[in-house]
């Protein structure tokens, strides 16, 4: 890492602001190596790197805890793990995959690849970006508090249905705190996902490079616009109805208490109304970065990109039409379920042409089958096996005998494993070169997608057959006579060796960082942006601002380098015109009001509440001395010889 | 981007040349976070009409317990308050900073306002009328939509109050840094002054209401009231004029901002005020 990301480009002189007179603690840091560097850094680079590795290490916690739930599972009548553990475990094993692993992995691509895509020098708000990551972490920590402390893990599943919420279900003894641990968690990590995903869209609509029409962004910057617009609308639905069983537990209104006349179904509702546009917002950036990785190992443009892109927006519209079904069985009215199968199967059409202008991307392409490309195809096939069984269980009726079993089990992990998993692992593949650059050996990441994708479909193909059996979901065992035995067993070593294979990813992943085959700029010969940077990037990105004059824009800059040679000089003699480029300071302040709002959300969780009020007392000082501190800012001249983003 | 370039007179305030849209950034968050709040009001508003169409036995009829008038007169009050607001905005943008500084302190007097007539209601209705957050589904959504709704004003209020503070921050840094110390104990005091202000106003209207004259309230009432006097003192002092400020036609986006914010803030009571109290008064067949 060190000298990936802090070699930043130091040449000629550096100077400051104009000195003002502050004391220590509104002085900007500008350390550039060592700790105090990451906790104050405000490079979106960094950033990313920091989501990347919390999202790796909270996807192999995940992981195990999916191990043990297997492990219970192998055989009939297991006594491995205890029901109550069994439901802590599947509670935090999706609370963990769906918020702490794949929507922070995404978040990491957001940050690293998006700016870079679009010829940015940082995102819109670089402070509130770092904030975002450490209140992302915070919540984290709130959410996996539950291992170290009495009270143990969450146990009321990631959908938290009222009214297992409730405190006469959930608060199983004096002090149990395990459900308010949850409420808050999520709280807190919806403050980093709206904050987070309100800068990418200013950033995407204000900060595009001169000619970066908005039909010619990426596909990648397309469905990160898309995710962002998904959290900041989806999100606060869950904040409300999280807010609402919060007001339920501690101060006793009857939300969703059924003995005050509260109806447990609104809770259904609201959670949905959040949880199915988030369904989308796991899938979405996958999407875009298999649309980035299909052209440039095929080596043709994406196939109808303007259609990829509509589609992408139509799936983010209708995904906010279509919550009820999943809740067919709760007896909505044959129109409402009506309604809600039509919309259902509706989603299915811009997914559906997605997929084809995928296979037409394919299509007479000079396929180079890389690692990434390796990752890339499966996800196709993997996510249209998924897209299959969920318009069989659109279908209304069809879904009454398939909810809650592991007929559904089953589906979701074909689209969020086969699905947004192995486009992230693709994307680690693809744009590693361009972050560390090294490569990953060939032999050994394809073994390791081959394993991979053997134990996933060794675990779930067999959990349909089980799933039409009747075998439900999140319940701890089940009897030897009911004919599931031989298939949970396959599933369980199917499980295994999926673990091993996601083992080999992570020792491969890790060697090549330290040992892997060095590259030099552009490894892949690709099309986008981000490739026509020197790798590892600079800190202040580009030397010059790129000129933008077709889609595939670093394709096309290979192609015309007398245009590009020209575009440079032109831009460079501004820059230096306004006295180099202008990089921003670091700052301690996001991090310390991330640290208040930790604070406080324990304290409150444990009904502790002059440490609440001490948290909130140290964010609102810790915002406001955001504002108060100095501009700083010192700028980088780059020097002429590395205006080379011609050459290549 | 940088505020400093700015000089009175030249800054377009509808483009912004360094954005691609023209929009500037922080105006375009803005737009993006209001987006977001409206599903936040949104989610609110609907659980409290799903009740309302599933009244549960023994829900209390609003119309017993509403205060019409008092609640219309407030709405009247908020929405002057954004007229203020808007003009706040304009001579902002035209580098006026003491009208600013009017404007901004009349938006901040017509929001205590409404926040305080909010607190009379929600504390007429609890001892009037019995109704708490857990006496009915009723009091649950009706509280905690309208108390949300107050939040969103009271945080409005505290950036006014903050922004009308920073207006004092001098031009000339170079004599250190007593200025930062200096707003602090403006806040303070700005603060005090809003609380203690309307809990004197409070303690009037509800020793009148118990019969009881301004001599009751004097004799009361003393400390509090003087303790006003006194704040009020202590503001206009703070507002004396010390040289020229680092405020002006350069921040005119930030007033700009925190002008939408407290127009969307407005436009949620306008929905919830006839969904929420209006809709209770229209007889269906």
């Amino acid at each position: 890492m060190d000298q990936s990301l802090t070699n930043s480009e130091f040449v000629g002189h550096e100077e400051h602001a104009p000195e003002a007179k502050r004391s220590l603690i509104f002085a900007r840091p500008d350390h550039k190596t060592g700790i105090v560097s990451w906790l104050t850094t405000v490079d979106h680079k960094r950033i990313g790197f920091l989501y990347g590795v919390s999202a790796l290490f909270f996807f192999l916690v995940g992981g195990v805890e999916a191990l043990l739930i297997r492990t219970q599972l192998a055989v009939p009548n297991n006594t491995f793990l205890t029901a109550q553990t069994y439901n802590e475990m599947f509670t935090m094993h999706a609370t963990t995959m769906i918020f702490l692993a794949v929507m922070p992995l995404s978040a990491a691509f957001f940050n690293y690849i998006m700016p870079l895509q679009i010829g940015a020098r940082d995102v819109a708000f670089p402070r509130l970006n770092g904030f975002a990551f450490w209140v992302f972490l915070a919540g984290a920590i709130i959410l996996n508090v539950g291992f170290f402390v009495k009270s143990g893990l969450p146990d009321i599943g990631w959908f938290g249905y009222a009214p297992m919420t409730s405190t006469a279900f959930s608060s199983e003894f004096a002090g149990d705190m395990s459900t308010d641990l949850w409420i808050i968690g999520l709280q807190t990590l919806g403050v980093s996902s709206i904050v987070g995903s309100l800068n990418f869209i200013v950033t995407i609509i204000n900060m595009r490079a001169p000619g970066l029409t908005m039909m010619r962004l990426p596909v990648f910057t397309w469905m990160t616009l898309f995710t962002a617009f998904l959290i900041i609308l989806s999100f606060p639905a869950i904040t409300i109805a999280l807010v609402e069983v919060m007001m339920d537990r501690n101060f006793g209104t009857f939300f969703f208490e059924v003995s005050g006349g509260g109806l447990p179904i609104l809770w259904q509702h609201l959670f949905w109304v959040f949880g199915h546009p988030e369904v989308y917002i796991l899938i979405l950036p996958a999407m875009g970065i298999v649309s980035e990785i299909l052209p440039t190992f095929s080596r043709k443009p994406l196939f109808g990109y303007p259609i990829v892109v509509f589609s992408g927006a139509v799936i983010g519209f209708l995904g906010f039409g279509v919550w009820s079904h999943h809740m067919f069985t709760t007896g909505l009215g044959t129109v409402a379920t009506a309604a809600f199968s039509l919309a259902t199967m509706a989603i299915a059409v811009p997914t559906g042409v997605k997929i084809f202008n995928w296979i037409g991307t394919l299509w007479n392409g000079h396929l180079m089958m890389r690692t990434p490309m390796m990752f890339a195809l499966g996800f196709v096939w993997m996510f249209m096996m998924g897209g299959f069984s969920g318009i069989m269980h659109a279908a209304a009726p069809a879904d009454a005998q398939q909810q809650d079993s592991y007929f559904v089990v089953a589906h979701f992990h074909y689209v969020l494993i086969g699905g947004s998993i192995f486009a992230l692992l693709a994307g680690i593949h693809y744009w590693f070169p361009l972050m560390f650059g090294r490569k990953v050996s060939e032999f050994w990441g394809k073994l390791s997608f081959w394993v991979i994708f053997v134990g996933f479909n060794v675990t779930f193909f067999p959990l349909h057959f089980v799933g039409l059996n009747g075998m439900p979901r999140r319940t701890f065992t089940y009897d030897d006579n009911m004919g599931w035995s031989s298939i949970n067993m396959i599933a369980t070593i199917g499980a295994f060796v999926l673990g091993i294979g996601i083992a080999v990813y992570f020792v491969v992943m890790i060697y090549t960082y330290f040992k892997g085959e060095k590259v030099t700029r552009d490894p892949w010969d690709a099309r986008t942006l981000e490739w026509a940077l020197p790798t590892p990037p600079p800190v202040h990105n580009f030397d010059v601002t790129p000129k933008v004059h077709a889609r595939d824009a670093f394709w096309d800059m290979k192609n015309n380098k007398e245009q590009t040679i020209k575009d440079a000089a032109e831009t460079a003699a501004a820059d230096e015109a306004h006295g180099g480029v202008h990089m921003p300071s670091n700052s301690w302040f996001p991090i310390f009001t991330a640290c208040g709002m930790l604070i406080g959300a324990l304290c409150f969780a444990n009904h502790f509440m002059p440490g609440a009020i001490v948290g909130l007392a140290i964010t609102f000082a810790g915002a406001w001395m955001w504002s108060m501190e100095g501009p700083g800012g010192y700028h980088i001249h780059p020097t002429k010889d590395e205006n080379d983003l011609g050459k290549s | 981007m940088s505020s400093h370039a700015a000089t009175a007179g030249q800054i377009d305030h509808h483009h912004d040349a360094t954005t691609t849209t023209g929009i500037p950034n922080k105006k375009l968050f803005m737009w993006a976070f209001l987006a977001s709040d409206c599903m936040f009001f949104g989610t609110l508003i609907a659980t409290h009409l799903v009740y309302r169409l599933h009244p549960p036995v023994g829900t209390p009829d609003p119309r017993d317990i509403f205060a019409i008038e008092l609640t219309s007169g407030s709405t009247f009050v908020l929405l002057m308050s954004s007229l203020l607001m808007a003009l706040a905005v304009n001579s902002c943008q035209k580098g006026n900073v003491v009208t600013t500084r009017k404007m901004l302190l009349g938006t901040i007097v017509f929001g205590l306002i409404f926040l305080g007539v909010q607190v009379y209601e929600f504390v007429h209705f609890v001892h009037a009328y019995g109704l708490t957050l857990s006496s009915s589904v009723f009091g649950s959504t009706f509280y905690t939509l309208t108390g949300t709704h107050g939040v969103h004003v009271a945080i409005g209020i505290l950036w006014l109050v903050l922004m009308y503070i920073r207006s004092f921050k001098p031009a000339d840094e170079s004599d250190g840094q007593g200025w930062i110390m200096r707003g602090v104990l403006h806040f303070i005091t700005f603060a005090a002054m809003a609380v203690l202000s309307l809990y004197t106003l409070l303690a009037l209207v509800h020793g009148y209401e118990d019969g009881h004259g301004l001599a009751y309230f004097f004799s009361n009432h003393f400390m509090a009231f003087f303790g006003c006097v006194a704040l009020l003192g202590g503001l206009i002092w703070f507002a004396k004029p010390r040289g020229p400020v680092d405020f002006g036609e350069a921040n005119a986006v930030d007033v700009e901002s925190m002008g939408l914010y407290w127009h969307f803030v407005d436009i949620v009571w306008i929905v919830i005020f006839p969904v929420v109290y209006l809709l209770e008064y229209v007889v269906l067949p």
